[in-house]
């Protein structure tokens, strides 16, 4: 149980981060080595690789939020995650792997708050420096089409 | 039904003394939005329904849309491929409910009609009748209630269908620079990497405005810009078919050297913003052309663009589905004999392009700032005019020319009056 509850605050403290939009320090809850994939169900079902966002190290996350905040150009937006359903899995390298639902709502300035976007984490967990981090953290979307676009982390 | 759209019913087309001026109507009035069903993607031209990579085994088959309307395409024992209209000739039920799939035959869930994979009926439940109840009638001909066919004709692996009969060949419709252009990516056999499916809520032509419009990449997409990744001595062209049907924005990088690339790139910084990238293994690349061409824009009237952006290779294809909306289909791939680590580079690279891709993210912000915006004054217009206000070849990428082709030849095919001011 002590296991499954730092599983589900690391997860908690990831999206509230991402919901506070502090996403300079959302590449912190990953290694420096880390693999972050974004990418459809319909790819990872027919083992295809390309992925909305597919980032092999933690400075790849910091380009992207430097892109997103100072390059790219998108309505602003603000999301609610919602992680349920976290299932521990048999370790894999010493990490902890924990598979999740989550869910996430989008509000836009005009005040509407839609489902954005509903699918799965596979995270794999390692303990760096005293702080649990994600070694590797694989997003699968069941929302295979994008609305209008995906600039902040999911 | 095709009497022209006249300034009582629409609003003007006003023809503009230096440039082009696009009524708001064209991307807000259901009425274009019919007509363009009927004229364009029903009508005298051919559309992009997928790639042979995607159904390459017997039995294979793809459910996808010309406009809105559901086509399946399949590829039969024989390997040929057809194109069929999605919706059985009993009562017009899908038959193909799946994005894509292998079966025997195809089969209608409602009552189970049945087809082969080229769309002649075979097998009708009851035909005969139960137990002398029920039954067809007598005159009921297999060989009449088969799906509707489109014709089909391919390039170097693109599959394109059309709903006219009298349409010109395939080659002729696209013309030698298209032809050329699809000949060089599609050189040899490919490999399928992946789809990416993005809605955007605005009318379909703010996006092919968009794919013709060389104009915006530098002051929209300020990705490279941002990281001091601004290539100055870049250099490109703009290009229509004689038609102005199909458009091809082409540039070659400074250099094309993956080398010299990554070592211009690791100390350069922004004259902007004094960032650059903590990562640049985002953008190693190789030269993959000998012709030097770094990008390649290629918009094919109506409804697709191939696109060469660094050793990223991706077909878009552009369903829509409502006057103020349109889902586009990206699918990525790479060529068949890729070694793992060009493998690498276009699945790294891929990060640029896509609904979530850094280059490429804005569009989808450009087309719905438009929609939003021209929401009322149907017959107030745009205006159009960089690069001269003519629809004509550039040899540069500052120029509107090819939108205003795009819309020459959308007036034509529309049967649209134009008039003077």
């Amino acid at each position: 149980m002590e296991l499954q509850y730092r599983v589900e605050r690391l997860l908690a403290n990831y999206v509230q981060c991402i919901d506070a939009d502090q996403l300079e320090s959302w590449p912190e809850f990953f290694t420096d080595d880390c693999i972050y994939r974004v990418i459809a169900k319909e790819n990872t079902a027919r083992n295809l690789p390309i992925a909305a966002i597919f980032c092999d190290s933690k400075r790849m996350l910091v380009d992207r939020v430097v892109s997103a905040r100072h390059a790219n150009i998108y309505e602003k937006h603000a999301y609610r995650h919602i992680v349920s359903s976290t299932v521990i899995d048999v370790p894999i390298n010493e990490a902890v792997v924990a598979t999740s639902n989550y869910a996430v709502y989008r509000t836009r300035t005009n005040g509407v708050t839609e489902l954005y976007n509903t699918g799965s984490y596979r995270d794999e967990i390692v303990i760096h420096d005293g702080a649990w981090r994600f070694r590797e953290k694989l997003v699968v979307f069941d929302t295979l089409r994008v609305d209008s676009l995906l600039v902040t982390p999911l | 039904m095709n009497k022209p759209l006249t300034t009582r019913e629409f609003a003007a087309w006003q023809r503009h003394p230096e440039g082009c001026a696009v009524p708001y109507a064209v991307f807000n009035d259901p009425r274009y939005y019919l007509r363009e069903q009927t004229q364009i993607f029903r009508g005298e031209t051919w559309s992009f329904v997928g790639l042979e990579a995607e159904v390459p085994l017997a039995g294979d088959f793809k459910a996808t849309f010309i406009g809105d309307t559901p086509v399946i395409v399949t590829r039969d024992e024989h390997g040929a491929l057809s194109v069929l209209q999605n919706r059985c000739a009993h009562r017009g039920a899908l038959i193909c409910r799946e994005p894509r799939g292998n079966v025997p035959h195809l089969q209608c869930v409602y009552h189970q009609w049945a087809y082969d994979l080229r769309g002649a009926l075979k097998g009708v439940p009851f035909r005969r009748g139960v137990r002398g109840n029920g039954g067809m009638p007598e005159s009921f001909d297999l060989a009449h209630h088969g799906l509707d066919r489109l014709q089909v004709e391919t390039l170097n692996g693109l599959i394109f269908a059309s709903f006219s009969t009298a349409i010109e060949p395939l080659r002729d419709y696209l013309g030698a620079m298209v032809v050329t252009s699809i000949e060089r990516i599609f050189r040899k056999p490919i490999e399928i990497l992946g789809d990416q499916r993005q809605y955007m809520h605005g009318n379909w032509k703010l996006y092919a405005e968009n794919t013709r419009d060389p104009y915006h990449a530098s002051l929209l997409h300020l990705f490279h810009n941002t990281f001091g990744l601004y290539r100055a001595t870049q250099t490109g062209a703009t290009l229509l078919d004689p038609q102005h049907r199909h458009t091809m924005l082409y540039s070659k990088a400074a250099t094309s050297d993956a080398k010299a690339d990554a070592e211009v790139y690791k100390d350069v910084r922004s004259y902007d913003t004094g960032f650059k990238l903590q990562d640049p293994s985002l953008l190693a690349g190789r030269s993959e052309f000998e012709d030097g061409i770094t990008l390649v824009i290629l918009s094919i009237f109506p409804n697709v663009v191939v696109q060469q952006i660094a050793n990223t290779l991706a077909v878009r294809q552009i369903n829509p589905n409502k006057v103020d909306g349109f889902e586009l289909v990206w699918t990525h791939f790479g060529y068949a004999d890729d070694d793992p680590e060009m493998r690498a580079i276009r699945i790294k690279q891929s990060n640029l392009i896509g609904p979530a891709g850094l280059i490429s993210m804005e569009d989808g912000e450009a087309v719905e700032i438009v929609q939003k915006g021209v929401i009322r004054d149907a017959d107030k217009a745009s205006y159009i005019a960089m690069g001269g206000g003519r629809a004509e070849d550039s040899a540069h990428l500052v120029t509107e020319a090819s939108i205003i082709g795009f819309w020459d030849h959308y007036k034509t095919i529309m049967n649209i009056d134009d008039h003077p001011a």
